[in-house]
């Protein structure tokens, strides 16, 4: 939406000037400054933006946006530079007369991030009186970040008129950055944007305030010191909050990862080392959902998750039932046979799979409601985490209701408790054996949907969470749904708050060493079943 | 336990199984490959994992062998004997390298072995090539350290990528704060013993440097990422060397785009991402973002225009990337073809003899020469992503930058040469005047 509002100011600031403006030729420096920008030098760009910007000239900011879209236009061999807008119409950047059409030779300006940075506070500079609300805040924010102190007569022209809470704020905070950088302000307005700052409480003002360095009045450096402790104790608190997050977060893709192997293996006791190319074949389902909506109805790709997963659980379930009926079903009973028939059944599919799709990774977008994060208070939320946290407790809960009211689920928990006594009652254990499987490797192929949006999709995508699911099903007691809920969120919490301290390949360790320990306690896990299904 | 006893079975019968998974590819290439041994032919041996975890990235260069064999045959061949490429399948499994290798040399006859991508497998391979005498070419840039009679090495050194990366950062980016963050393995720990040592040689403070491991394929950057944001928060220019490979950059990247951190702010080098790696990731949000190497598919010079098109006819996919790694493999054996044409031979040690002091072209319009350490020279590039999963080149070094096999930067190597030309030696102490050999 900013983007089209943006593109859409802009076009119209655009004919803006034609109309009003039949601009007579401006000689001299700005035309001169214009044309460095066919350089294609980034310190002559460089030079071109700052004295583009601070001309005056109202075609500074067309020129500048376009610069930061990639509409610049420049022609080397001319020194010619042209704008062109997002109707198609271009115009020339020097004189803003249109322009028939951009040469051939022209091509985009290129920026680094150097370059990106200066545009970004030159845009800043130009739009702190524009009448859209978000385009004042975004210029805002930019005037916060580069805080030049070029900026500050904008910054104050622009305080002393704007009405809205949040700009304000924002310009308060940008004027007080300016102010502390800025060498010749008073100790008065230095202490009064310590001040300001330290309300931020955010890394951003610990950055600005341990930046200031040592040559402030001893009352500034005293000041900005113990807004820095304030902050960083207040940070501190708020770490703790965002470890206990990413907990849950890494939690909630363990205990998806593991769900339908707690099926499989907790509830029908196969060892199954297939169940990580179940996720992938889950994964790749929504690769060729995705394909086909691009191609066909790009409108959907918004949908595209919502339609990969009842596929995704179709064809992981389909292929599981069919596993369970061509192998496994011969093999109940004996578990290393099972064990070393699935582990060659994985590498089966992994093979299969890159044969089909090639063996590099694979693209899967992330629909907009998937992407980017918000704050709460100081910690960042990631859309996606967040999604998928919902996600898996919604499936947990689905599946937990199956089990427990449906028939299917009830001749499931029949058959595991007591094989013979149900057969005798009539249930087709054969057949709730295959639909028992099929559902752990749906609910794996669901998994693989969910898990595709933060992970690769390669063919090797299951290898990496077939050790963790076991880890949390074993850790959470066999054959106990809750324990596995349990076990991930124990597991990922604890794995989150000693990454901090022992770095991410420590701390793996010293989890798997913790769940050996804790294994030897409590061989059953968790939340051990009690009665005759442990004997079976 | 029950984790830990399955796993070990896995393991102990990760090597049989994939054998067997891969039994039937081998069958097929075995057929394609003509068994019967023609005298009239040049074995060429490609040594690339198709399976398992590397198969990502090693795929594409025993493609692209493949491609140049046939390129060549279609000139007419070496010495007016056509090439014939052998190719097994090490399915990413280190040990495995070392007895393919063995099959290659002795069972197939190879004149010349071109493979490996990652240093573990490298070493592994190395005692087979010293013991039967042949030769491998090892396209991929790597940590340095090391110089050997009977390995040739395209790829770049540490001088030759992550030096100058830094370096840029340096002057361009007026960066003061360094976060290296790389997998856990021997490539990222010695380059950033390199680049530590480097950064201190340079005035940055031991507190202005943060290092970072993670596992192999680790998924999880949420904590990470968070840290390099408030590592980033000290008030200074800071950025992110990256030496993470493999799988794990997909999420590493993602997580970045989602937590905000734009390359504006916290630009993050990578020593290990490439066209291809990026082929699976959505690249709007990583704009600016950085990679060092010595070849970009975007760079405009004619041959590597042509060179990109007959790739992308040759495997039939007008989207096909072109990387790195593949264009080391492009000069590499354009050298071997040139030393061969000129002893008229294939005895690896006339082979071996002519190679130092080879040129050929490579696809960025210079020429790239072999030095007597093994090594050759190659210019630097620091691309930016662009939106379309490409990269613009932003900076590049004058001119080429010979590899060094021993890194400056390090106490240890300092003062060592590798020269197998004049001392006949891979690791020639200067202060000393003598030949450390093989025992060090």
């Amino acid at each position: 939406m900013p983007a089209n509002l943006s593109a859409r100011l802009c076009s119209l600031a655009l004919s803006l000037f034609l109309i009003v403006f039949a601009l007579p030729a401006f000689a001299g420096p700005f035309e001169d400054a214009v044309s460095k920008f066919a350089n294609d030098d980034f310190s002559d760009t460089e030079e071109a933006i700052g004295a583009v910007a601070s001309s005056g000239n109202p075609l500074a900011y067309p020129i500048i946006s376009a610069l930061q879209d990639g509409r610049l236009m420049a022609d080397p061999d001319s020194k010619k530079v042209y704008v062109t807008g997002a109707d198609g119409k271009s115009i020339d950047a020097a004189t803003g007369q249109p322009v028939a059409s951009v040469p051939d030779s022209a091509s985009a300006v290129r920026l680094n991030n150097r370059l990106r940075r200066s545009v970004d506070a030159a845009i800043g500079g130009l739009t702190l009186m524009s009448p859209d609300l978000g385009m004042r805040l975004q210029a805002a924010q930019s005037v916060f970040k580069s805080h030049e102190e070029t900026a500050l007569d904008a910054v104050e022209g622009a305080l002393a008129k704007e009405t809205n809470r949040s700009v304000k704020a924002t310009l308060g905070d940008a004027r007080a950055a300016i102010l502390l950088y800025k060498s010749d302000a008073t100790e008065v307005q230095k202490l009064e944007a310590v001040a300001t700052i330290k309300a931020r409480g955010d890394q951003e003002a610990l950055a600005l305030l341990t930046g200031i360095g040592s040559d402030q009045p001893a009352s500034v450096t005293k000041a900005a010191a113990s807004a820095i402790g304030s902050i960083q104790s207040s940070l501190a608190v708020w770490s703790m909050v965002q470890n206990a997050w990413y907990g849950l977060s890494l939690g909630s893709v363990l205990l998806l990862a593991a769900i339908g192997l707690a099926i499989t293996f907790g509830v029908m006791g196969v060892i199954n080392m297939a169940h990580g190319e179940m996720v992938m074949i889950g994964a790749y389902t929504t690769f060729v959902v995705q394909e086909v909506i691009r191609t066909r109805y790009p409108g959907l790709f918004d949908y595209s998750l919502l339609i990969a997963v009842p596929l995704a659980f179709l064809v992981a379930g389909a292929l599981g039932v069919v596993i369970e009926r061509s192998i496994i079903r011969f093999l109940y009973g004996r578990p290393l046979e099972t064990l070393l028939a699935t582990w060659g059944l994985s590498l089966v599919l992994q093979q299969a799979v890159r044969t089909m799709f090639g063996p590099t990774n694979r693209e899967v977008g992330n629909p907009s409601w998937m992407s980017g994060a918000f704050e709460l208070g100081q910690i960042t939320i990631t859309y996606n985490r967040l999604w998928i946290l919902c996600f898996t407790l919604a499936v947990f809960a689905i599946l937990l209701a199956m089990l427990r009211y449906t028939a299917l689920g009830l001749e499931m928990r029949a058959v595991t408790q007591n094989r013979r006594m149900a057969a005798s009652m009539g249930i087709a254990t054969s057949r709730v054996d295959a639909l028992t499987f099929g559902l752990g490797s749906g609910i794996a192929g669901i998994a693989g949907v969910a898990l595709s949006q933060i992970d690769n999709v390669s063919p090797n995508l299951g290898q990496s969470y077939i050790i963790d699911s076991f880890m949390v099903v074993v850790f959470g007691g066999v054959g106990n749904l809750w324990g596995t809920l349990v076990g991930a969120f124990t597991l990922g919490i604890a794995n989150k708050f000693l990454e901090p301290v022992a770095g991410a390949v420590l701390g793996k360790i010293a989890i798997l060493v913790l769940i050996i320990l804790f294994i030897q306690k409590r061989p059953r896990g968790l939340f051990a079943l009690k009665g005759r299904a442990v004997e079976a | 336990m029950l984790t830990k006893s399955t796993h070990d079975i896995a393991a102990s019968f990760s090597r049989r199984g994939v054998l067997a998974a891969t039994a039937g590819l081998m069958l097929g290439l075995a057929s394609l490959t003509g068994a019967k041994a023609a005298d009239d032919t040049i074995k060429v041996g490609v040594l690339h994992s198709l399976s398992g975890t590397m198969a990502i990235s090693e795929t594409t260069l025993k493609d692209t062998i493949l491609f140049l064999i046939d390129e060549q045959n279609k000139k007419g061949g070496v010495n007016g004997k056509k090439l014939e490429a052998v190719v097994v399948d090490p399915a990413s499994n280190w040990p495995l390298f070392a007895e393919k290798a063995r099959e290659l040399i002795t069972k197939d006859k190879v004149a010349v072995v071109f493979g490996c991508w990652t240093s573990v497998s490298r070493k592994s391979v190395l005692p087979v090539f010293k013991e039967l005498n042949s030769i491998l070419f090892y396209p991929v840039q790597y940590e340095g350290e090391e110089s050997e009679r009977n390995v040739f090495y395209t790829g770049a050194a540490p001088n030759q990528q992550a030096i100058p990366a830094v370096d840029y950062l340096m002057k361009e980016e007026k960066v003061k704060r360094w976060v290296l963050a790389g997998t856990d393995y021997v490539y990222p720990r010695t380059t950033n013993k390199i680049l530590e040592a480097y950064l201190k040689s340079k005035g940055v403070a031991q507190e202005d440097i943060m290092i970072n491991y993670t596992p192999f394929g680790h998924s999880d950057w949420q904590t990470i990422v968070a840290d390099i944001k408030k590592f980033g928060s000290a008030g200074k220019k800071t950025a992110v060397v990256s030496t993470i490979n493999g799988d794990a950059n997909v999420p590493f990247y993602k997580e970045l785009g989602n937590q905000g951190i734009k390359a504006k702010d916290i630009p993050v080098v990578a020593f290990s991402v490439g066209e291809e790696e990026l082929a699976g990731i959505d690249t709007k949000p990583l704009l600016g973002h950085l990679a060092a190497w010595n070849y970009f598919q975007s760079i405009k010079s004619p041959e590597n225009e042509k060179f990109i098109k007959a790739w992308q006819t040759y495997t039939k996919n007008p989207k096909r990337v072109t990387n790195d790694p593949m264009e080391a493999h492009v000069i590499g054996f354009d050298m071997w073809v040139k030393a061969v044409e000129k002893v008229k031979s294939t005895d690896p040690d006339k082979v071996i003899d002519a190679l130092p002091g080879i040129e050929a072209k490579n696809l960025t319009g210079g020429t790239s020469k072999m030095l007597p350490n093994h090594h050759i020279t190659k210019p630097v590039f620091i691309g930016e992503i662009k939106a379309n999963g490409q990269f613009d080149v932003v900076w590049k070094t004058p001119g080429l930058v010979a590899g060094d096999a021993w890194s400056k930067e390090l106490d240890g190597s300092k003062d060592l040469i590798g020269d197998w030309v004049g001392k006949k030696c891979g690791n020639f102490n200067t202060k000393t005047n003598k030949c450390l050999g093989s025992g060090s």
